[in-house]
């Protein structure tokens, strides 16, 4: 065999330093700011994040009061599913039953706020250029991916959208018993009369977005894989780009803080926590 | 009412198998919780009707898995709980099944009422006021779990209907006395119950009665 350049710790130095600014498509951007897709109006240093999500992968981020969070379905078939934390206190969580019962709808739209379990907004929905979500089906886990896939390892090529939460959630100290039930972006999901649910799986037009606000410090943990109920042969998903910037609490006048009086009380709720 | 929706109404629930384990009324707003056994059948009766039983589970012995309703719906591709519903754990596993019940459908979607969430729904007014979260978390308590183990929960007996445009709400009950859930154990478990407090919704007709469990086999 030929002299591999790296028996040595010297040319295996010079091979690793040799990759740096590589591209690939799933990967951050550091610093954010360093973006060539810097949204509309936001200056360079308010920037917090950028990063490309690959189908099957996960990233998670902490994120301030008032933080812009926006999702791309980059190709049309991303399939975000999210938990969302209080960061201070991640015993306080996402609380998908209250988010649909207290608005008196399960379908996610502009306007849309996701309610923690102590009555009080997590994330807004500002914008939302996709109108098809789901907060019915949840995460796929191993034993889904296992049953649909042949296969639901975390190692293989069907990762599942629980061991990418176990995996981010583990970043911050949380583990399985802080996995709870979860919103899925870019996917639909239409209950009939009779409670059966229809899946709008796409593929949609690419380059679909939502903007989230952060009503609280949060942490949001993005896996992005196959919907449950996705009929389609294969493993099909694609990439999703996460970018957030620094951005105003909402402000007394805010339309989606006075869209209804259940929300103002969410957002009074908010106040409340905050005045220390 | 159809005439066999009506049979089903009337007729009195089926003879349980095996010993009986535990026979026992709880009361009107109290939590209750028990180990109930890969094997043995859960029986809940809606005593005066109309009363909305908030129901977790979790697997004996390691208690991180728990309950899924989305699991759960999504495996059956349908929001609602019916004779036959198998209810699936956070990892994909069937903790029990649904073998028997008197009324068309129950509910997985509604959640369970808090404190905080009162304040939301209806006012300021209500945070003293006995909510389901607080049982939760007395019986789960009992097992030594918190609030991180508080998941999305069954209502038996409780009508959460989904409109077209995704509209939804807890509206006027579809149970009557003596109606009835049978659960048949697929693996040991902690079952937490909270015999739901709410009077500001029609979940409970308004007026919180109480519930018998009997646990057979």
């Amino acid at each position: 065999m030929t002299e591999s350049g790296t028996a040595s710790p010297d040319g295996a130095r010079r091979h690793a330093r040799a990759m740096a600014g590589t591209r690939v498509e799933a990967m951050p951007t550091v610093p954010a700011g360093a973006t060539a897709l810097l949204p509309p109006g936001v200056p360079v240093e308010d920037m917090l994040w950028e990063e490309t999500i690959a189908g099957g992968g996960y990233a998670a981020k902490e994120l301030h009061r008032g933080a812009r969070l926006r999702l791309t379905d980059l190709h049309g078939d991303a399939c975000v599913s999210m938990l969302v934390f209080n960061a201070e206190r991640p015993f306080e969580r996402l609380n998908i039953a209250d988010t649909v019962k207290v608005q008196w709808n399960a379908y996610l739209g502009p306007g849309s706020l996701l309610l923690s379990d102590m009555g009080r907004v997590l994330l807004s929905v500002l914008e939302d250029g996709a109108a098809t979500h789901d907060t019915f089906c949840g995460a796929s886990n191993a034993a889904s991916n296992a049953q649909r896939y042949g296969s639901g390892d975390n190692h293989g090529p069907h990762p599942n959208a629980r061991d990418r939460f176990l995996l981010a959630t583990a970043k911050f100290g949380l583990g399985r018993r802080d996995i709870h039930p979860c919103v899925n972006w870019f996917k639909g999901t239409r209950i009939a009369e009779d409670g059966s649910i229809a899946l709008q799986h796409g593929p949609f037009a690419p380059g679909r977005e939502i903007t989230l606000r952060a009503d609280m410090n949060v942490i949001v943990v993005l896996a992005n894989c196959p919907h449950r109920l996705d009929p389609r042969p294969g493993f099909c998903v694609s990439a999703v780009r996460a970018s957030a910037w620094r951005g105003p609490p909402a402000s007394a006048d805010d339309p989606v803080r006075n869209a209804t009086p259940e929300g103002q009380r969410a957002f009074l709720n908010v106040d409340e926590y905050f005045r220390r | 009412m159809t005439p066999s929706e009506s049979a089903a109404h009337t007729a009195a629930p089926p003879a349980l198998h095996g010993a009986i384990a535990l026979d026992q009324v709880i009361a009107a707003r109290a939590p209750w919780d028990h180990v109930v056994r890969r094997g043995q059948t859960l029986r809940i009766i809606d005593l005066e009707g109309n009363q909305a039983v908030d129901f977790l589970m979790y697997k004996l012995g390691d208690d991180a898995e728990r309950y899924s309703a989305q699991d759960t719906m999504a495996a059956q591709g349908n929001i609602f709980l019916r004779a036959g519903t198998v209810l699936l754990s956070n990892e994909g596993n069937p903790m029990a099944r649904v073998v028997g019940t008197a009324i068309p459908r129950h509910d997985t979607i509604g959640g369970a009422c808090s404190c905080e969430s009162n304040t939301l729904r209806y006012g300021f007014h209500t945070k003293s006021q006995h909510a389901c979260v607080e049982n939760f978390l007395i019986g789960a308590g009992h097992h030594g779990m918190g609030k991180r183990d508080i998941v999305s929960n069954i209502n038996w007996f409780m009508n959460v209907p989904v409109e077209a445009d995704g509209t939804l709400g807890i509206v006027d009950g579809i149970s009557a006395p003596g109606l009835y859930v049978d659960l048949h154990a697929q693996m040991d478990l902690v079952a937490v119950i909270s015999n739901c407090p709410q009077i500001n919704n029609p979940c409970n007709g308004f007026n919180p009665t109480p519930v018998r469990v009997v646990i057979a086999g």
